[in-house]
């Protein structure tokens, strides 16, 4: 699909995969006009005029979008009435990424996501692009978002080294006693009980409550889908994550884009010795009406493991992370009476690490070379009783560590300890 | 701690009087509007609520010169620091390096006392640090300063 001067189109069927479940949507709509042999003139009319007008749409935005790699940029010219030229350089990528719905692996599409740092940062999107096309095109933007040449883009993947892998039973097991989970358990076992008892009643309930018990499915549904055979590995590009059932995602992570990390323990996992770890990247904050999808910045490494993979992969993330050791004063149980079980933290010479919450327990660790910068913040109630607390902010979009509820003197120090290891973390050079 | 208790500077006095004037104006405004809606049915309740929509007004005097009181800034070495808020007392920290643009504002009531608002922003949306009520010249030095050693000390992600 070569253009002139190097200027390439997306794949023909882009418009298709785009409109999605719309298409089979359009295709229900017009089976009773094919099976009709055409008697309701006036109407048949109407529709197929609908879809042609549509098909025309879906074509004309496909003829005028087209894409080029011009030296260290990624150029993507679309519309029509508001002509849009987008320029991505690609030094500034966090992540790389392949998606894949059901739909675009039935024709055997992709899109290719790169997700973009800096205040002003978005993705830049190519859907969709031919199955063979993506992969040799991702090999190529990293290698130029190392700033290699054009010329020695890799033909050939870089050697991974598998670090994580789940297991299907273990993921399903981690779903059935996560709070979703049991959410959707609580509501089929009510469901169960109320068929038996009185059918009428259910009847009515599961006709009445659809929308929420699709809501409940689909959330369940999306976590085994994305999660479904995942593994992580480490490559020279950076770290790979790939996984999923329906919709295929392959990620890639760069080298030294992690903000921070978080190990999540809900808490029947916890009984089970289980968690997960996510990481967060640069970017932006997400956007009213923007889509989880688009502004998900949080991504889990490890979708369920043990505790002690979960901290042998940050060691790996964050080399020489601490533990939360440092408990909050006693008197904190009277301003917050349920975290305090929890509430820790503790700082190496180059990361913080801060632990919150009751049933979820959240350990966040933050390298001091990212932290964007420091608040001391104090409350009424903090300030009767003598607490304050102490914000690290990041660049990432949903994790920032807070040392909540601190006596203020040691506030004030690790305050002034944090600013001076931040700063020296800043200067020190990059490995 | 001596190392967080660097030289404070605070915002012009100007800044204390244009929130008086704010402030007056909004509860003069209160109390002339709540007349003139009540003053059609009985005179005395009109008198009462304007009377209340006075007095709110006044206290609310007392918290603006303390909230104002409260701001405060400090250039150092390596890192700006502002410290803000009564009720909620904050202290922001914000090292030159990581500063990616400053912007100074000036609204059309700072505009008239000749005052305006230095911001830094930098790649984390949660360390919202502003300086309000800087005279025109001040606000400009500011500024300057933090772009040439923010430029200075400038690191990446």
């Amino acid at each position: 699909m070569n253009v002139q001067d190097g200027w390439r189109r997306l794949h023909p069927l882009s418009p298709v995969v785009r409109a999605g479940r719309a298409t089979i949507a359009i295709f229900v709509v017009l089976i009773p006009t094919l099976l009709s042999g055409g008697r309701n003139l006036s109407s048949d009319y109407f529709q197929l005029g609908a879809v042609a007008v549509l098909a025309a749409l879906g074509f004309i935005s496909w003829l005028v979008t087209r894409w080029r790699i011009d030296g260290d940029d990624l150029r993507i010219e679309t519309g029509v009435v508001r002509r849009q030229s987008l320029r991505f350089p690609l030094a500034q990528v966090q992540a790389i990424d392949i998606v894949r719905p059901g739909l675009a692996r039935m024709f055997r599409v992709a899109e290719l996501r790169l997700r973009m740092g800096g205040a002003s940062g978005g993705t830049a999107r190519l859907a969709y692009l031919n199955e063979q096309e993506v992969e040799p095109l991702r090999a190529q933007l990293l290698a130029l978002a190392h700033g290699g040449e054009e010329a020695e883009a890799p033909a050939q993947e870089a050697p991974e080294h598998v670090l994580v892998r789940v297991p299907t039973p273990r993921l399903v097991a981690s779903i059935l006693v996560s709070d979703v989970g049991m959410v959707a358990e609580l509501v089929l076992l009510g469901l169960v009980i109320g068929a038996v008892l009185a059918p009428g009643a259910a009847r009515g309930i599961v006709s009445g409550g659809t929308a929420e018990l699709l809501a409940v499915v689909t959330l369940v549904w999306r976590r085994f889908n994305q999660e479904y055979r995942f593994n992580l590995a480490q490559t020279e590009d950076g770290l790979r994550l790939h996984g999923g059932l329906v919709a295929l995602n392959t990620e890639t992570i760069r080298p030294g884009r992690v903000q921070a990390v978080r190990m999540v323990e809900p808490f029947l996992w916890r009984r089970l010795g289980w968690c997960r770890m996510e990481v967060d990247l640069a970017g932006r904050q997400r956007r009213k009406g923007e889509s989880e999808a688009t502004g998900r910045s949080l991504r889990a490494l490890l979708p369920v493991g043990s505790r002690a993979l979960g901290l042998e992969l940050l060691d790996h993330l964050v080399p020489g992370a601490p533990q939360p050791m440092l408990r909050a004063p006693r008197r904190v149980l009277v301003k917050s009476p349920l975290r305090f079980r929890y509430l820790a933290w503790g700082r190496s010479d180059a990361v913080v690490v801060t632990q919150t919450g009751r049933i979820r327990r959240v350990t966040v660790w933050v390298p001091l070379e990212k932290v964007q910068s420091l608040r001391r913040v104090e409350g009424p109630v903090q300030r009767a009783l003598r607490l304050a607390t102490v914000h690290l902010d990041t660049a990432g979009r949903a994790l920032h560590a807070a040392l909540r509820d601190r006596d203020r003197g040691e506030a004030d120090e690790a305050l002034g300890d944090l600013v001076r290891l931040a700063r020296a973390a800043r200067r020190a050079p990059p490995p | 701690m001596s190392e967080l208790e660097p030289d404070w500077r605070s915002p012009s006095p100007r800044l204390l009087t244009m929130r008086r004037v704010q402030v007056g104006i909004c509860g003069v405004a209160a109390a002339v509007i709540l007349f003139a809606v009540l003053v059609s049915s009985t005179v005395t309740w009109a008198a009462i609520a304007g009377a209340v929509a006075l007095v709110a007004g006044a206290v609310a005097q007392v918290f603006v010169a303390r909230r104002v009181r409260a701001w405060g800034y400090a250039e150092r070495e390596d890192d700006l620091f502002v410290k803000r808020g009564v009720l909620f007392s904050r202290l922001s920290v914000i090292p030159y390096g990581r500063m990616q643009f400053v912007d100074v504002t000036a609204g059309p009531f700072e505009r008239l006392f000749g005052l305006a608002t230095v911001r830094m922003h930098t790649a984390a949306a949660a360390s919202d640090a502003r300086i309000p009520g800087l005279e025109t010249d001040e606000a400009a030095r500011v500024r300057d300063r933090l772009t040439e050693l923010g430029e200075a000390q400038a690191a990446g992600l």
